[in-house]
C-alpha cells in the first residue's frame, strides 16, 4: 500500500496535514517499519566513550536487535551481533565490562573481540570441511562514526552517513562544540524506561514546542519559584527546520538556565564560572556563533529514531520501538569531557538535567502521561481516524508550530513506500494563506 | 551483656520502625505538606539510575537528586491539578520492613536501611517499585527528622512503570 496520501495526508494546497491513526496501532504497519525503516536507516548505537578503552563492550538493542558494542583489543570501535554463530545463544549476557574474548556459556566457543572464532572446545570432531574462519562474529552491514556519536546500518547499499546526515550536522555540530579541545562524553548511568505508547509519538513530543506551556505549566511555575524564566528576548524567538533526510530540529533563545547560561536556579556563587563557559566559547567560536551555542535552546530529532536535545542540560535519547503501543527508551547526559566527576560544573549540569528529564523530573512524567493518553485515544478508530499536524503551514514556522513533526511523517511515509527522502522543505508550505511571521 | 545491647537495640529499631511506617502513612494519604515537614534544612532526597544502583550525584545521572529545596518544588508540583502524571492522584501502598539500625554516630545521627515494595494504581494498571532505602535519621525530640533518604531499585529498568511521578 501506499502509505503517502493514505496514511500521511499532506495537503499543502489547504494547508492540512493529517496521519492516520492506524499508524500507531497496527502491527502490520509496524513489521513494515522495521523492514523499510529500521532495516535501511542509520540507527545510533552509542558514543565512542562508553567504550573508551580496549575490551570496553556494552549490550544494546538496536531497531529490534541484540549487538555488543565494543571497543576491540585493537582500539577499533565495532558493533556484533550478540548470537553465538554456532547455535544462537547469547554471547555477552552483562550489561557492560571489559574483556578479552567473548566465551558462549551454551558449549563454550570463544572469540576475540574482532569477532573471530579462536576455540571449538573438542575440534577434532570436526571435519576438515569445517573452517573456523566460516563463524566469526557477524555484525551489522555498516558501522559509522559522527564526531564520537556511533550508528549503524543493516543495509549494504544505503548511503554513507555523513550524506544521511545531511543538514543536521549543523546543529550536531553547535552542541558537539561545546566539547572544546578535549571533546564530549557520555555520563555514566542512564534513564532507562518504557512507555505504553507507540514510538512515533515519543519522536513527536521530543521536538513539540507547542505541548510546553500546557503540559509543562507546573515546570514553568518552578522555573519562575527559582527566580529564572527571566529573558524577555526568549519569548517567541527562534524557528523550527527541515534539515533534510527527515532530520529536523527546533531553536530558540534558552527559555531558562542551561549550564552555558545563567539564572538564579545555579546560585549567585555559580554564575562566574557559568559566564566564563559562554566567554570560552565566544571566544572560540566568534560572537555570533558563540553566542548561539551558549545561549540557545535547540532540540534535535536525526530520523528516524535519535533526540539530541540541548536544553536545561544535553540529552541522547534513543527510541526504540517494542510494539505498535509500546517503546523502549535510553536516555543519557551528554558533557564536555572537560566538566570532571566530582566537579561543580558536572553536578550543576546534572542538576540541570534533572530538573526538566527523565522519569522522575519535574517535567517528562507528564509527557509520559499524555503520550500514554493519546494512545488510550486512539482506540476510538474508525469512530476518530486522524490526528493532525498542520500547525504553521502558512507561515515561517515557529519552535511551537508543527514543521518539524511534519518533517519526521513526510520521511516516514516515503521511507515506507520504498521511495527514499522526500525533497526539503525551505520554503512556507502554503504559502498562499501565509500570514505575517510573528518572530522578531 | 548481649541481652542488654539487643534490648536498646529492639527498642531503638522500634522507634524507627514506627518512624518509618508513619511517613509510608502520610505519603500513601497524599500528605506531601506534612510529609515535608519530616526533613532537616540540608536534607537530600536520592534515587539512582537503575542501571547504576551505587550511583552518586557527583559523578552519575541520577533518576532524582533532590536538595531540600527540590523536594519542596517536588511537593508543591504534586500539589498541584497541572501535574498530570499525578492528577487525578495515583492510589500507593507501601509496605516497608527489614529495617535495620546499622550504625548510631555520636551526634546520634542514626545510619538506617530498610526494604520496600511501593505499589502504584492508577488507570487501569498496578506496578511495584522494589528496593531498598538509606536513611540518616536525626533525633528529634522522641522522633525523628530525615537528612538524607535514598530509594535504590532493583529494577534493570522503569519497564513496567514509565516514570517516578510518585515519591518512592
Amino acid at each position: 500500500m501506499a502509505y503517502r496520501d493514505t496514511i500521511v495526508c499532506d495537503d499543502r494546497s489547504r494547508g492540512i496535514f493529517r496521519v492516520h491513526r492506524s499508524a500507531m496501532t497496527s502491527e502490520r504497519i509496524l513489521a513494515d517499519e522495521r523492514s523499510h525503516i529500521f532495516n535501511k536507516c542509520w540507527l545510533y548505537v552509542g558514543h565512542a566513550s562508553e567504550v573508551a578503552k580496549p575490551g570496553d563492550y556494552l549490550r544494546r538493542w538496536v531497531g529490534g536487535k541484540p549487538v555488543i558494542f565494543l571497543r576491540d583489543s585493537g582500539g577499533t570501535v565495532r558493533v556484533h551481533y550478540n548470537t553465538c554463530t554456532h547455535r544462537g545463544a547469547t554471547l555477552c549476557r552483562e550489561a557492560s565490562g571489559n574483556t578479552r574474548v567473548f566465551q558462549c556459556f551454551y558449549h563454550a566457543w570463544t572469540f576475540d573481540t574482532t569477532g573471530k572464532l579462536m576455540i571449538t572446545p573438542g575440534a577434532e570432531a570436526y571435519t576438515a570441511g569445517f573452517d573456523k574462519a566460516d563463524y566469526a562474529l557477524r555484525g551489522p552491514a555498516r558501522v559509522a562514526e559522527y564526531r564520537g556519536l556511533y550508528f549503524l546500518n543493516h543495509d549494504p547499499d544505503a548511503m554513507d552517513l555523513r550524506t544521511y546526515l545531511a543538514g543536521a550536522t549543523e546543529y550536531l555540530d553547535l552542541i558537539l562544540d561545546q566539547g572544546g579541545d578535549e571533546g564530549m562524553r557520555i555520563v555514566d548511568g542512564a534513564h532507562l524506561y518504557s512507555v505504553r505508547t507507540n514510538w512515533k509519538l515519543m519522536v513527536e513530543n521530543s521536538i513539540d514546542g507547542y505541548h510546553a506551556p500546557t503540559v509543562h505549566a507546573t515546570y514553568v511555575d518552578f522555573v519562575k519559584d527559582s527566580g529564572g524564566g527571566t529573558n524577555p528576548a526568549a519569548l517567541g524567538t527562534g524557528q523550527g527546520f527541515d534539515l533534510g533526510n527527515g532530520h529536523a530540529t527546533m531553536e530558540s533563545v534558552a527559555a531558562w538556565a542551561k549550564p552555558t547560561y545563567w539564572e538564579p536556579f545555579y546560585g549567585d556563587a555559580a554564575r562566574p564560572e557559568v559566564e566564563a563557559k559562554r566567554a570560552r566559547l565566544i571566544d572560540r567560536y566568534g560572537a555570533e556563533r558563540g553566542e548561539r551555542i551558549a545561549g540557545n535552546f535547540r532540540n534535535l530529532l536525526i530520523f528516524p529514531n535519535l533526540i539530541i536535545n540541548d536544553v536545561a542540560a544535553i540529552t541522547v535519547r534513543r527510541i526504540e520501538p517494542v510494539a505498535p503501543d509500546r517503546v523502549s527508551i535510553e536516555a543519557w547526559a551528554l558533557a564536555p569531557v572537560e566538566e570532571a566527576n566530582g566537579s561543580a560544573a558536572l553536578q550543576r549540569r546534572l542538576d540541570s538535567f534533572l530538573t526538566f528529564l527523565g522519569p522522575g523530573g519535574f517535567a517528562s512524567p507528564d509527557d509520559v502521561e499524555a503520550l500514554e493518553s493519546c494512545q488510550q485515544g486512539f482506540a476510538a478508530q474508525p469512530g476518530v481516524e486522524w490526528s493532525d499536524i498542520s500547525r504553521g503551514m502558512g507561515r515561517v514556522p515557529l519552535p511551537n508550530d508543527e514543521l518539524q513533526i511534519r518533517t519526521f511523517w513526510r520521511a516516514w511515509a516515503s521511507q515506507m513506500d520504498g521511495a527514499g527522502f522526500p525533497e526539503q522543505v525551505v520554503d512556507v508550505e502554503t504559502p498562499q494563506v501565509s500570514q505575517p511571521a510573528a518572530r522578531s | 551483656m548481649t541481652g542488654v545491647i539487643s534490648t536498646q537495640s529492639t527498642e531503638l529499631r522500634s522507634r524507627v520502625e514506627d518512624f518509618l511506617y508513619a511517613e509510608a502513612a502520610l505519603l500513601d494519604e497524599w500528605r506531601l505538606d506534612d510529609w515535608l515537614a519530616l526533613f532537616t534544612p540540608n536534607a537530600r532526597y536520592e534515587v539512582p539510575s537503575t542501571d547504576r544502583p551505587e550511583g552518586r550525584p557527583d559523578t552519575a545521572l541520577m533518576l532524582i537528586s533532590d536538595t531540600r529545596a527540590m523536594i519542596g518544588a517536588r511537593v508543591k508540583r504534586l500539589n498541584s491539578r497541572k501535574a498530570y502524571r499525578e492528577f487525578p492522584w495515583s492510589r500507593t501502598r507501601r509496605i516497608v520492613g527489614n529495617v535495620r539500625v546499622l550504625g548510631v554516630a555520636e551526634s546520634g545521627e542514626l545510619e538506617v536501611t530498610a526494604n520496600f515494595a511501593v505499589y502504584r494504581t492508577r488507570n487501569g494498571r498496578t506496578h511495584c517499585y522494589a528496593g531498598r532505602y538509606l536513611y540518616r535519621l536525626v533525633p528529634d525530640g522522641d522522633a525523628f527528622l530525615i537528612a538524607f533518604r535514598r530509594a535504590e531499585l532493583d529494577h534493570e529498568s522503569l519497564d513496567e512503570h514509565g516514570t517516578i511521578s510518585i515519591i518512592l
